[in-house]
Parts: C-alpha cells; sequence; structure tokens
C-alpha cells in the first residue's frame, strides 16, 4: 500500500463534550515528506486537530493516514504511524527513567526486548541524548525534555510527527537547536505553532486556523507578507509602524 | 527545581547497592516478618537482628548517622501510640505515681508492650531504610514487578515517584504567587485562600492525568499494562539471599531454645 497523501482531512468537525465547537469543517491533505505549520491564536483548534490525527479526538468527518481511514479498528497501526508530541514534556514523559519513557511505545507495539533497546537507543541518538537511558526526566533542563519527548515518539519509527508548540518555553538557544534538529527529519511533518520565526525556519507551507475554521493555506512566504491577515488573526501586533515621536 | 530524591545515597556502590532488587525487597519483608513475630521477652533475639542489620548497613556504606538520624524521626509517632499504654494495662504493678490529683500506675506488662512496639517499629524502618537507600526507586519497582506485584499498582507508584516532584514543585509557584500579592489579613481569610489553593491544585493535578493518559494513548497504551523484563539473578545473588534468610529465621528461633523462659 502506498499513498502519495500523508494525511487527508475531509470537512472535519468536532465539538467538546460541553458543547464547545472546537473545529467547523475542517479539509486539508498534507503530501508525504511535508512540513507543514498549523498557526493560529490561542484557541483556535491547533492542538484540537492534532489529537484527531491519531484517534485520540474522533470527530465528524474523515481524516486519513497515508490513505487508510482513522477509525477505532485502525486505532493500533495509526498510532504507531502518527507521532504526536505534546506541548508539555511533563505530560510526555511520565516514567521514573527516560529509558522506561522511550521504551514505552515500541513496548506497546509488542517489539522483543532486543529491538525495544535498539530502538530506544537509535531515538536517543537522533536527538543527541545518547547515554541518558538512565537520567530521571525530573532532573532534565527543559531543552532536554523536549529532546527526550520527541524521541519517545521516534523510537515507534513513525511516517509523520505531529508537534504541539515545539518551542514554547524554551531559550533562543534552546529553539534553534530544536529546529535543527527538526529540520534533519525525514518524516512528514505537522508543526502546531505560534511562533512564527520557528515557522518560517522550518515550514515551507503554512495553514492558518482561527475559530475551528481554516482560513489560509498557502506557502508561508505569502502569508508572512500579509500583514492584514496576519493581523485578522491574532498573529501580529495590530498596528505595525515606526514608534510615534512624543510630544 | 531540583529535589532530593526519596532514595537518597542509592548510586552508591556497594555490594548491597549492586543486589538484585528481588532479592533485597524479599530479605527485608522477612527481616520485618522475623522482628514482628519474635516474642518482646527474647532479648538476645533483638541484639542479634541489630547486629545483622548493622552489618549489612556497614556493608552499603551508608552514613551510619543517615540511617540513626531518619529511623528516629519514625519513632515519636510510635511514642505517641506506645506511651499511654504502659498506664491502661493489667499486670505486675511496676511502680505508682501521683501527678496531682490523679495516681498513675504502670505496669510490667504495659511496659513489655511498649518495649515490643519500640523496638521491633525501630529495627523494621531501619531495614526499610537501608532497602530504600540503597535502592533506586525504578529498580525497587522492577524488583516489584518482579515478584509478581500487580502491574497497575506498579504504575501508580511510578507515577507517584514521578509526579510529587512536579507537584512540590506547581506547590512552590503558586505560593510565591500568592506571598508576592502579600498574603496575610485575617486568620479566616488565610483559610480560604489556602483552601482555593488546594482546590486548584486538585483542578491542575486531574487535567494533568488527563493529558498524561492521551500522551499514553497516543504512544499506542490500551489499558495492558506491559515490560520489558530486565532482571537476571545470578547464582551468587541467590545464594546470598538465602543465607541471609536463613540467618534471620535462626535469629528468630534459635534464642527460643538457648534462652528458655
Amino acid at each position: 500500500m502506498f499513498a502519495q497523501r500523508a494525511i487527508e482531512i475531509e470537512n472535519l468537525h468536532f465539538s467538546y463534550p460541553d458543547g464547545r465547537q472546537a473545529l467547523e469543517g475542517i479539509s486539508l491533505s498534507v503530501g508525504r515528506g511535508e512540513t507543514v505549520a498549523l498557526i493560529g491564536p490561542n484557541g483556535a483548534g491547533k492542538s484540537t486537530l492534532l489529537l484527531h490525527l491519531n484517534g485520540i479526538l474522533q470527530g465528524r468527518g474523515t481524516v486519513r493516514i497515508l490513505g487508510t481511514v482513522v477509525e477505532d479498528k485502525s486505532l493500533r497501526w495509526v498510532r504507531s504511524q502518527v507521532g504526536l508530541v505534546f506541548q508539555d514534556p511533563e505530560d510526555q514523559l511520565f516514567s521514573p527513567t527516560v529509558f522506561d519513557d522511550v521504551a514505552f511505545g515500541p513496548i506497546n507495539m509488542g517489539y522483543c526486548e532486543d529491538e525495544v533497546r535498539r530502538r530506544v537507543s537509535q531515538a536517543l541518538e537522533w536527538v543527541g541524548m545518547a547515554g541518558s537511558e538512565e537520567r530521571s526526566p525530573h532532573h532534565l533542563s527543559l531543552g532536554e525534555k523536549k529532546r527526550i519527548a520527541i524521541a519517545t515518539v521516534l523510537s515507534m519509527s513513525p511516517e509523520i510527527l505531529a508537534i504541539d508548540e515545539p518551542s514554547s518555553n524554551l531559550d533562543p538557544q534552546g529553539k534553534w537547536d530544536l529546529v535543527e534538529l527538526l529540520r534533519g527529519r525525514p518524516e512528514t511533518k505537522v508543526i502546531a505553532s505560534h511562533d512564527l520565526e520557528l515557522v518560517q525556519a522550518l515550514c515551507p507551507r503554512s495553514i492558518i486556523i482561527d475559530g475551528g475554521r481554516l482560513v489560509a493555506d498557502d506557502a508561508t512566504l505569502n502569508i508572512m507578507s500579509n500583514i492584514p491577515l496576519l493581523q485578522a488573526h491574532g498573529l501580529a501586533p495590530r498596528r505595525i509602524s515606526v514608534p510615534a515621536a512624543r510630544a | 527545581m531540583r529535589h532530593s530524591f526519596l532514595d537518597k545515597y542509592s548510586q552508591l556502590h556497594s555490594p548491597i547497592h549492586h543486589l538484585d532488587p528481588r532479592v533485597k525487597l524479599a530479605l527485608s519483608f522477612a527481616f520485618i516478618l522475623g522482628v514482628v513475630t519474635t516474642p518482646p521477652t527474647l532479648w538476645p533475639a533483638f541484639v542479634l537482628y541489630l547486629i545483622l542489620l548493622w552489618c549489612l548497613i556497614l556493608i552499603s556504606r551508608l552514613p551510619p548517622l543517615f540511617v540513626l538520624v531518619r529511623s528516629l524521626i519514625i519513632i515519636p509517632f510510635v511514642v505517641v501510640v506506645a506511651v499511654f499504654v504502659p498506664f491502661f494495662s493489667g499486670g505486675g504493678v511496676a511502680g505508682s505515681y501521683s501527678l496531682g490529683p490523679w495516681q498513675v500506675t504502670v505496669s510490667h506488662h504495659g511496659l513489655m508492650v511498649l518495649w515490643n512496639v519500640v523496638v521491633k517499629a525501630w529495627l523494621s524502618v531501619q531495614a526499610l531504610i537501608l532497602l530504600s537507600s540503597t535502592t533506586r526507586l525504578p529498580d525497587l519497582l522492577r524488583g516489584m514487578q518482579g515478584l509478581g506485584m500487580p502491574r497497575v499498582l506498579i504504575m501508580i507508584l511510578s507515577f507517584m515517584y514521578r509526579y510529587l516532584f512536579v507537584l512540590i514543585d506547581e506547590v512552590m509557584r503558586m505560593r510565591q504567587a500568592r506571598d508576592s500579592r502579600n498574603f496575610g489579613g485575617k486568620r479566616l481569610w488565610q483559610w480560604k485562600t489556602i483552601g482555593s489553593m488546594a482546590g486548584s491544585l486538585f483542578l491542575r493535578s486531574y487535567e494533568r492525568g488527563e493529558r498524561v493518559y492521551m500522551s499514553m494513548m497516543a504512544r499506542g497504551f490500551d489499558g495492558q499494562v506491559r515490560s520489558l523484563r530486565r532482571l537476571q539473578l545470578s547464582y551468587a545473588e541467590v545464594c546470598l539471599g538465602v543465607a541471609c534468610l536463613f540467618l534471620v529465621v535462626a535469629v528468630n528461633v534459635v534464642p527460643r531454645f538457648a534462652f528458655p523462659m
């Protein structure tokens, strides 16, 4: 089975149990190997959309991953193909040691012990954290936690990486290190962020989501130069001008 | 923030530290069982237990003062419970004192009960300090699993170990935020503030729990807890474990015949 498209979403609607409408008719398609940014203001529905990519949430409409519809009976496979990295690494790293965390996915996928060990050391090497297996997540720096969080999904060798706010709370150096790391990954990447600097550095294509709707889908260059569009969706200051001389 | 973990000194190197956690767990359990089942009048047995335990503590290179101080921290709890016992039970009268309007009588039997509680608790606590200070908690959990403890319980314990300090950090941040807004005022107001802090801490933990669960599902968790078997018992470790076990049993049984009452 070889599908050209990594992700296809058709007319996806989702509302939370409290009735709040989070997604209203999202349709989009991402090709294999593409790196796409999901941008939009706080509460736009970016994280909710990411949670649909591997079936944590299931709304009305269809989500196809590598040609397979996300539904209950395909969940296991879909989750091995879509690596979801959460915004707060404290949520993602829940085990007493780094090894246990990175091994969690492969163990759930049923690999034998040698294979699990191979995958863990490979994933840690990929994110530049080789040899930190026995460390405790609590004693890692935030930058290191983010890297380990990425390693926890890389160890499942997913086809698609879905990353929520990779740069939040990172210092500039940590952020650029992370950009470097992600740029070197061959997977299809969907990155939800409102860090436009990071988006421009990583993603040739950007999708703006606001109020649960898809507002724009274009080359990042075009979107970034469309100041009125950015302003209308909370992505640029209300006034961009040289500070007026004070009286 | 960096906290000293529950398993302080567990990174040291000694034969005890490198012993298989299952052997250590089983031995600690056997030791405590031995101590608890020894009749309180069998004084030599308790001396032997103490010697045996302290041999192990010295081999493990734990600072003796650390073990003593830690074990004393537990004593007040026992004493509070035990200190009233001598005054309320029958048996021969050991002494009678008058404290103001009260006539206090201390019975032999009561003193024996007190001694029984204190010495057994103290020995058991020291054994647990030895166990928890020579075994990293992840290893301890693996040991429990190896001994057949249900995986769900192990997982709960490991979550506790992982998030205890995240929670402490959160409480500290909340306190800083509170103090920086000049916390003070009436007593009732203070209690209200503390109450709502506890409430919001609970909500935050609850939400974190949801997010952790989502991140587990995202990595293929389906409610079944799987794990790698990573422990291998060496022949020497088994021998050592059996030898220590015999010692504990011997200390429990032999003095009963050597010092018949």
